[in-house]
């Protein structure tokens, strides 16, 4: 840029209000453009990757019989997960039992009760770091309270575990749809003479059931593919149980087991059922995101 | 409330306040439910740290500090040191930093500027969370038959090209500090964009207006104006990346290659805490869960620290705004 008593003297059409493109200026601004571009393709591949190679590889062999029989014993072919399958919706039934209820009575503690209250701010804040608490550390703490208390692995300790692990995310999902909610509505309800138990049930709940079923729902997809809390908890079973107070296999304990172990048809099942894991999840992701498009009350 | 005809009305003064008991009950039993749901939220968080802390005790009461400088891992003789563990679970986040921060703000960027129309950009920006919503197994998976295989070339390279630098010093094996780093960094970026760029679309527009009408372009007005201003957001959402690594268990038990060693080469297999629990918890003993339990408090602590720091970070960030 020229000072302005030199740039006085130019011809007036030499005064230009564009770049020229050569300059060192506009060139930084293209490359750092296309570096972020890139950046931004190279990010995605290891998704299309994944998603790809477990598409690929498992459902050469997916079948009924993958639902319906128990793994084979090493060395033969054949065989299915579905004891893991049904594993893995007991264990997310307890876990969803528990986190539930909690995270969306805490949510309306939260924007009914406690809106700018210490209390709130504390809470919010505990949730937030909780979230950040690796999942391993909620299988050490179930395995503490639950198995050491009940003298023995069962479904519900891996219930107990993945429940931690659910509870900010119901909590802060229902949260921000209970934001979303008018103030002006509330008060309707209660310059009518409603309480605030009837406010909140009547008035309140019903405007919020999408965010509520979002927020069981994306709980449950980020708990489904979760292993780690479960190793020491819910810990494995070759066989079928449906019995909470036993261990139970699950599918992405089975995933990790059958990777780390030197079979074929071990690893090839551990590939079908990453595929069945992954699509659940992804289609439960990608429709709950559908469902609730930012709503406006 | 009825107003009973012929009695005066003073002997019963007349209340807004006064309502069916019940529902006075009810409302208060309420009231009061949500708000022990909402302590106990907290209280878990402490409650998981006491309860590690608790088994954990015999184990602090004899290894003490030596703990966490101990290069040993004998469940036989009893002797536990974590050393190794904290090393590979700094070193593997680190890895995971250095790769995943400067794209992950670079996406961030891309996606919160007008470079591609909106119609473009969100499903971008979904496609990225989708990476969240992978299981760490299915990563641990795919990383031990497809990455693995698919690295090889590229870490042999490295090793024939720079294996003067001790980083590369030794022959590259399947599982490595280094496939690990890589695996959590394509793990962690989703938290970084998603937080960053949120930081950024909260910017005041007058930011990009007055740094554009001053004639800068529009990576000085990013460089300079917007990321400075955006900067606590950032750090924060890396905060709490680095937390995620730290704690990330499957894939590292998985990938890392659980050997108990401090290498400077990143392409030797070494351990992280997380992958110690995960591959020994099953099946230890009284004395190995206890130091176990250490260790776990000790990634516990690491963590803490880091998501605290990081939600600190955050929130002034949001006190300025």
């Amino acid at each position: 840029m020229t000072d302005s008593d030199h740039q006085s003297h130019l011809p007036v059409e030499q005064i230009e209000l564009h770049r020229s493109l050569s300059s060192v200026r506009s060139l930084f601004n293209i490359g750092m453009t296309a570096l972020v571009a890139v950046f931004t393709l190279v990010a995605l591949l290891p998704l299309a990757a994944v998603i790809y190679d477990v598409a690929s590889e498992g459902i050469q062999h997916l079948n009924l019989n993958t639902f319906t029989q128990l793994p084979p014993p090493p060395g033969l072919t054949e065989g299915g997960f579905g004891h893991a399958l049904i594993g893995t919706l007991i264990t997310l039934g307890i876990a969803t039992a528990i986190s539930a209820p909690f995270g969306i009575l805490a949510a309306i503690y939260l924007t009914e009760f406690g809106r700018g209250s210490h209390i709130g701010y504390w809470v919010r804040f505990a949730a937030n770091v909780l979230s950040g608490v690796p999942a391993i550390l909620c299988g050490l703490f179930a395995y503490a309270v639950v198995v050491l208390t009940t003298g023995g692995f069962s479904a519900f300790a891996g219930g107990v575990a993945l429940s931690v692990l659910m509870l900010p995310i119901v909590l802060r999902t229902t949260e921000e749809g209970l934001l979303l909610v008018p103030q002006e509505v509330r008060q309707a309800s209660l310059g009518l003479g409603a309480t605030n138990f009837q406010t909140i049930f009547r008035i309140v709940l019903p405007a919020v059931l999408p965010s509520i079923a979002t927020a069981v729902t994306l709980s449950v997809a980020r708990a489904a593919g979760e292993a780690a809390p479960l190793l020491f908890t819910a810990l494995n079973n070759n066989f079928w149980s449906t019995d909470p107070t036993q261990p139970i296999a699950t599918m992405s304990v089975l995933i990790y087991f059958f990777a780390i172990i030197p079979y074929k048809a071990q690893q090839e099942l551990a590939w079908t059922a990453a595929l069945v894991l992954l699509g659940l999840i992804l289609i439960v992701s990608i429709s709950s995101r559908l469902l609730t498009r930012r709503k406006v009350y | 409330m009825s107003l009973r005809t012929g009695e005066p009305l003073e002997n019963e003064p007349f209340s807004i306040e006064k309502r069916l008991s019940v529902t006075g009950v009810i409302d208060q039993a309420f009231f009061g439910l949500t708000l022990v749901l909402a302590v106990g939220i907290g209280l878990v968080l402490t409650w998981i740290a006491v309860q590690i802390g608790i088994i954990a005790f015999p184990a602090i009461q004899q290894y003490g500090v030596g703990f966490l400088f101990g290069t040993t891992w004998d469940p036989v003789r009893h002797i536990y040191g974590a050393l190794p563990q904290i090393y590979g679970t700094l070193v593997t986040s680190a890895i995971a930093l250095l790769i995943s921060v400067p794209m992950g703000v670079g996406i961030a960027i891309f996606l919160s500027e007008n470079f591609l129309p909106n119609s473009i950009r969100t499903p971008i920006a979904f496609a990225t969370e989708l990476l969240a919503a992978v299981p760490s197994v299915v990563y641990g998976l795919w990383g031990i038959f497809v990455l693995i295989p698919f690295l090889r070339p590229f870490f042999e390279f490295l090793h024939n090209n720079f294996g003067w630098i001790p980083l590369f010093a030794t022959p590259p094996r399947g599982n490595s500090f280094l496939t690990l780093g890589i695996v959590l960094a394509i793990m962690i970026i989703p938290t970084i964009i998603a937080i960053s760029r949120g930081t950024l679309l909260s910017l005041p527009p007058e930011l990009r207006q007055g740094s554009l009408a001053l004639g800068a372009t529009r990576w000085e007005t990013i460089l300079r104006v917007l990321l400075p201003a955006g900067f606590s957001g950032i750090v924060g959402s890396i905060m709490l990346a680095l937390g995620r690594a730290m704690g990330e268990t499957m894939a590292a038990a998985m990938l890392v290659g659980n050997s108990n060693r401090i290498t400077a080469s990143i392409l030797e297999p070494g351990a992280t805490i997380a992958s110690l629990i995960a591959s020994q918890f099953g099946e230890a003993g009284r004395e190995q869960v206890a130091a176990l339990m250490y260790s776990g408090l000790v990634l516990m602590i690491l963590t803490l620290l880091v998501n605290i720091a990081a939600e600190l970070i955050i929130k002034r960030f949001q006190n300025v705004e």
